[in-house]
């Protein structure tokens, strides 16, 4: 890649680095994936159920599993809101309570107010939208993806060791 | 996109499916037969389990299948929504052209909405600052040939909600219209129950 990102990744043990890199995606659908990840490292299952299970617990891994697509099993689309200072705390509390919000973050623009909404059908979303902006009092810009020109196969990691 | 396009692309997810996505939404179990514990909740097989998954995989229901980084735990604190407003006929080719840096984890095409909002390509970009997502953003400029390209970064300052995405079953509209009118006439400082 053109812009390798130096960072704290030399930080983490060897074991650390490969399970951080070599298994964000691919991974084996196997019964026992995690002694597939020690054979093949050359360490004691026992010992990649620690190192992950800590990796976790200290945050650095959200999850070990499936990312499902845009789109797929669900339908999904960012709304933006443009909201006066004063009301925003009030307004991302609302829009926060819907469980179809998965995302929402305040950013630096006139449209400070950018969120995720996900649901099972194309209907369902325009329902949630119409609920979303009712309870808010602000008018929503919904812009649903559509194409996906990123092949997501991680977050490569620099290190020194990986080959 | 209208919603009939929308529906198109979303599958057909039978009920067993359904529940099945939602034991593994939020990850795997770190155990030694994960996908035994999971069949455990949902009262099948390992196999069953196994077999499911990969029949989601094959129709493309899951994009990547591994260890999730959390990127702001590994040093990369800063995130920018990068928007540009690309013409029609090139934000395929350069959309793929940004979605390949490997600071960039998005790159998705969504519409213009006239005269307020005339960005048509979206990235999210991240760094170990602000800084340095700006520069990244320079480097691709330079490389993808966007010097005439009209974009801005959002940077995001503060974080409301972060799950991953719930695909569970939507609750009863009445009860949570109820639940909303309470937050709203208890006023500003009351936290709803998420």
């Amino acid at each position: 890649m053109a812009d390798p990102i130096k960072n704290s990744i030399n930080d983490f043990t060897p074991l650390e680095q490969h399970l951080l890199n070599d298994y964000q995606h691919d991974m084996s659908l196997s019964a026992t994936p995690y002694a597939d990840m020690a054979q093949r490292l050359n360490v004691s299952e026992e010992e990649v159920l620690q190192c992950l299970q800590s990796l976790q617990d200290r945050g650095v891994i959200s999850r070990i599993g499936p990312v499902f697509s845009p789109n797929r099993i669900g339908v999904s689309t960012l709304a933006a809101m443009a909201v006066p200072e004063q009301d925003l705390e009030c307004v991302a509390r609302i829009i926060s309570a819907f469980p179809e919000v998965n995302h929402n973050y305040q950013r630096e623009h006139d449209y400070n107010l950018w969120f995720v909404v996900t649901a099972s059908s194309a209907e369902h979303l325009d329902i949630v939208l119409h609920e979303i902006e009712q309870h808010a009092e602000y008018p929503l810009m919904s812009l649903p993806m559509l194409d996906d020109y990123f092949i997501d196969l991680g977050f490569k990691l620099k290190t020194h060791a990986h080959k | 996109m209208n919603m009939a396009e929308l529906n198109k692309q979303v599958l057909q997810i039978t009920t067993e499916d359904r529940a099945l996505i939602k034991a593994v939404q939020r990850g795997l179990p770190i155990c030694s037969r994960p996908y035994a514990e999971i069949a455990k909740q949902l009262d099948t097989t390992e196999q069953d389990v196994i077999s499911r998954l990969q029949l989601l995989m094959d129709k493309g229901a899951i994009k990547r299948y591994g260890v999730v980084v959390r990127h702001k735990e590994l040093g990369y604190t800063a995130n920018g929504m990068v928007v540009w407003d690309i013409p029609d006929d090139k934000v395929d080719e350069i959309g793929i052209c940004i979605g390949k840096y490997s600071s960039v984890t998005l790159s998705y095409r969504r519409p213009r909405r006239l005269p307020e909002w005339s960005y048509n390509l979206f990235t999210m970009i991240h760094g170990s600052s602000r800084e340095e997502v700006k520069q990244k953003v320079e480097e691709i400029v330079a490389s993808c040939g966007l010097q005439d390209v009209k974009h801005t970064i959002l940077f995001s300052t503060r974080r409301f909600k972060q799950r991953g995405a719930s695909y569970s079953a939507e609750q009863a509209p009445a009860k949570k219209a109820a639940k909303l009118h309470l937050i709203k006439n208890t006023g500003k400082q009351k936290t709803p129950a998420n």
